[in-house]
């Protein structure tokens, strides 16, 4: 049995910037130039019809992506209904809609790949 | 005979030939006025002088000063010399300079500019302890002059830009925006991305305040074309590792997680804070400071280049936080000021 010293040790959730691995977002900025261009506004999130349900953002997958956190944002595409409403209200004109479909063909291709 | 009214005409004294006091000083003489340049340090042009390349437009600060050096040809310019005292008999003042001369004027016009934050006070950013850290100022005088021991002789992969550093910040006295740094961060970062095309360049923002006229392009040009990263929170802490590289802590506001990055060098974007010596002299005319420290306007809406006293004008950086296009309208609205005043 493991010992109980009354508290855990957690991962750090800190985000140190030289150990992320950003190949994703490359290869999605490759694709959809536009990724780099969001001002983390939030108007994405807030008309997603998605996001009151299940906490969908495109803010948040663009950031994750960013920060090498792969996993968290392929999570939350999972609950896009690629209404395209974001695309409608991104004041960077962002195509927004466009932009996850890319990002979910990379994903796949990954999978393919494994 | 014209000509002669000419040479009559009062002479004006200018504290400061920085932009404001060359471009009024041009101006007045265009009016037929004696502009007399009362210049502190060695050079005119002030702190201009030492930029590179002006944003919106990239315009060469060098040419632009050069130019506005020339214009002023028929104007006295004392370098080097302060005002020790000065008097006012009727409508006329008398000031003393620290050269010897005196003069009798109408009318004063103060553009004594600011002063750049001292970074050394905010010791946790490390200027003047770690040999990575820069200031602003400091990277346009590399620009010019492509000698800096903190950049030559070194690989440069990483590049921090900090913003806000002595402004929006209470406890160094400095609640006010410094204005024009958000986009002199971003413009110098471009810069740099386009000297240095391999680095990873970040911005650590509180706010990015782009109010100007194609500010905002400018960072969407650093985002989409350079690939500049912006993260959002002020860093907390700098320090140097065994490698002789900066570890910088921040927190990521928007992931809300503490966020550390190694750099090689770290530019700290100082603000514009107000002029001490500026502030000793003002005192010396009975002007009076505003809550920012920066010379009292007689208001801040409709007359920014009156004092409170007659015949005292100001133009440019004396009374805030200003650009450059900014202080020459005010020098020129002041030169204006200063003749109706004369005329009346
Ligand atoms: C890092 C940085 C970059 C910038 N880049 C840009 C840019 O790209 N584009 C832009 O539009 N703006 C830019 N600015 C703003 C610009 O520098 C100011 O708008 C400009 O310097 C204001 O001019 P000024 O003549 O009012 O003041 P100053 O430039 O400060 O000149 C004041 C002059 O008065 C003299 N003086 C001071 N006190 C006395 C005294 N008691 N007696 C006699 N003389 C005195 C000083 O020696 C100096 O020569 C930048 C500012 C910073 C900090
Ligand atoms: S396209 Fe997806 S992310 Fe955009 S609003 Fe619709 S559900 Fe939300
Ligand atoms: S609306 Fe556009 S700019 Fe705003 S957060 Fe969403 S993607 Fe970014
Ligand atoms: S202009 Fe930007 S960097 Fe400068 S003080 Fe204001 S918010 Fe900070």
């Amino acid at each position: 049995m493991a010992m109980n010293f009354g508290f855990k040790l957690c991962p750090s959730s800190a985000l140190n910037l030289d150990k992320i691995d950003t190949s994703l977002y490359d290869k999605l900025v490759e694709m959809e130039p536009d990724a780099r261009i969001c001002m983390a506004c939030g108007s994405c999130s807030a008309t997603c019809t998605a996001s009151q349900f299940s906490g969908m953002s495109v803010r948040k997958v663009l950031l994750d992506i960013q920060r090498g956190k792969e996993k968290e944002a392929a999570a939350m595409l999972r609950n896009c209904m690629l209404c395209g409403k974001c695309t409608m209200v991104c004041p960077r004109g962002i195509n927004t809609r466009h932009l996850i479909l890319s990002l979910c063909r990379i994903y796949d291709n990954k999978e393919e790949q494994k | 005979m014209l000509l002669e009214l000419k040479i009559m005409k009062d002479s004006i004294v200018i504290i400061g030939g920085g932009i404001a006091g060359l471009e009024a000083a041009k101006q007045l003489l265009t009016l037929g006025y004696t502009p007399i340049i009362v210049e502190k340090s060695d050079h005119l042009g002030g702190h201009v002088a030492g930029w590179n390349r002006l944003f919106p437009d990239m315009a060469p600060a060098q040419e632009i000063v050069a130019k506005m050096i020339k214009d002023v040809e028929g104007a006295n310019i004392f370098l080097e010399t302060e005002i020790i005292s000065s008097n006012k008999l009727g409508n006329t003042y008398i000031v003393n300079l620290s050269n010897g001369v005196t003069i009798r004027t109408k009318a004063i016009l103060i553009a004594t500019g600011f002063e750049l934050f001292d970074a050394h006070k905010k010791e946790e950013y490390g200027y003047g302890i770690y040999n990575q850290v820069m200031t602003n100022q400091d990277l346009e005088k590399w620009f010019n002059t492509s000698v800096d021991s903190r950049i030559g002789g070194k690989e440069i992969r990483k590049i921090g830009f900090v913003h806000c550093v002595g402004s929006r910040d209470v406890k160094a006295g400095n609640s006010q925006c410094s204005k024009v740094c958000c986009v002199t961060a971003i413009k110098q970062a471009i810069e740099m991305k386009q000297e240095f095309p391999d680095a990873e360049i970040y911005c650590f923002y509180m706010d990015l305040r782009l109010f100007g006229k194609k500010y905002e392009d400018f960072y969407i040009n650093a985002q989409k074309d350079y690939g500049i990263h912006f993260i959002r929170g002020r860093v907390s802490e700098v320090s140097e590792n065994i490698e002789g590289r900066l570890l910088v802590k921040a927190e990521d506001t928007l992931s809300g997680k503490p966020l550390k990055v190694t750099l090689d060098l770290l530019v700290l974007m100082a603000g514009m804070v107000c002029n001490q010596d500026g502030s000793k002299m003002a005192s010396m005319l009975r002007l009076e400071t505003d809550s920012d420290g920066f010379l009292r306007s007689k208001d801040n809406v409709c007359n920014i280049v009156e004092s409170n006293r007659h015949g005292i004008f100001y133009a440019g950086a004396c009374t805030g936080t200003k650009t450059v296009p900014e202080t020459i309208s005010e020098a020129r609205a002041a030169a204006l000021m200063i003749h109706n005043y004369i005329n009346e």
